[in-house]
């Protein structure tokens, strides 16, 4: 199983290479709507992309309030 | 009509197949141009299900399949008008859409729902008059009505509940969570998953296979299997009306209209 760092990694890498945001500019505290600059509409796609990638469900009522790399890990964390 | 060319739809016949894209933007909300065009797609399906084998319903748009009803357009239309007309108004709506899916629902061929992104609301429940659906992997499906203290107003209650049973609807409409494509595929909502931006591709694909099949049979075989939840479709309708009076309504309207966010009500 991942640790959770491999597992915020794998987050980082995806969000870098989805939303085309250099790699190194991305850091665990970061918010995610500022730092990749999207909207609810591309939170979701990236939603969607996580749980492909990592083979869980992420209900959405367990990412309100989130926005930040390192929860957002956290919470998949759990459903590994 | 083999060809129409629409604002809010478009279709064409091809090979014994309809297809029907939907490419308003910003997800093809379903307000009153949706409705008048869905209600031409319904007369012409009379003439047009003697020349064709299947239907495909498909999003032009990157955005999504549909985001389901027009909640701007719900909410100013309702602010311009007194409560009792805009009940009126509502009614008459929910009356009109049920007529045009149901008949879909019920025309004598194969539909194929080829959905990608956003498939929420009254978008899903477009979804689910089709017969079969495929998703792209990035498909999400959702009722999220709960949060604007409605309950799903185009039969998409019933129609779910015909096709997987009270569990899966309760889990949707009760949380208001979304489902990706590869969950709706284990629960039996979803035919087949394909790889991103190839549902269309599938579903004429599928289309094609449909067209070995004797007529006859096939229409026998979907009327056998497919009933329609008319009852239960009334009632959803009644309560619809009987929730929108309600003030957390106006209140939940208003807060996803004043919201700047491309989908205000999700996280």
């Amino acid at each position: 199983m991942k640790t959770q760092e491999q597992t915020l990694d794998d987050i980082l890498d995806l969000a870098a290479k989805h939303f085309k945001v250099e790699r190194e500019k991305l850091g665990p505290d970061d918010d995610f709507f500022k730092a990749l600059g999207i909207d609810s509409l591309q939170a979701l796609d990236l939603l969607t992309r996580l749980e492909n990638h990592f083979h869980v469900e992420l209900p959405d009522y367990e990412l309100q309030g989130v926005s930040d790399f390192r929860t957002l890990a956290e919470r998949i964390q759990a459903r590994l | 009509m083999e060809i129409f060319q629409g604002r809010y739809l478009s279709w064409e016949t091809r090979e014994g197949v309809i297809e029907v894209a939907l490419h308003h933007g910003p997800c093809n909300e379903i307000g009153l141009l949706a409705l008048e065009e869905l209600e031409k797609l319904s007369s012409a399906l009379h003439t047009l299900a003697h020349q064709t084998h299947a239907l495909i319903l498909y999003s032009s748009l990157t955005s999504g399949f549909c985001a389901g009803a027009d909640l701007r357009e719900l909410y100013f239309r309702s602010q311009e008008m007194e409560k009792a007309r805009a009940l009126e108004g509502v009614r008459d709506f929910l009356e009109r859409i049920h007529k045009v899916l149901n008949t879909i629902d019920a025309a004598p061929l194969t539909t194929i729902a080829a959905v990608h992104g956003v498939t929420f609301g009254g978008g899903f429940e477009l979804a689910l008059v089709c017969d079969l659906i495929i998703a792209d992997k990035m498909a999400r499906f959702c009722f999220p009505e709960l949060r604007l203290g409605l309950v799903p107003g185009f039969g998409g209650i019933p129609r779910l509940k015909r096709d997987l049973g009270n569990a899966v609807v309760r889990d949707l409409l009760l949380t208001g969570r979304s489902f990706n494509a590869t969950k709706a595929h284990a629960v039996g909502l979803v035919s087949q998953v394909v790889a991103e931006g190839e549902s269309l591709r599938v579903a004429r694909a599928t289309a094609a296979q449909l067209a070995k099949f004797d007529r006859r049979t096939a229409i026998a075989a979907k009327k056998f299997i497919k009933p329609i939840p008319y009852h239960e479709m009334k009632q959803e309708i009644d309560l619809f009306c009987q929730l929108f009076v309600e003030p957390a309504v106006e209140a939940g309207l208003r807060k996803f209209v004043e919201s700047t966010d491309a989908l205000p009500y999700l996280p």
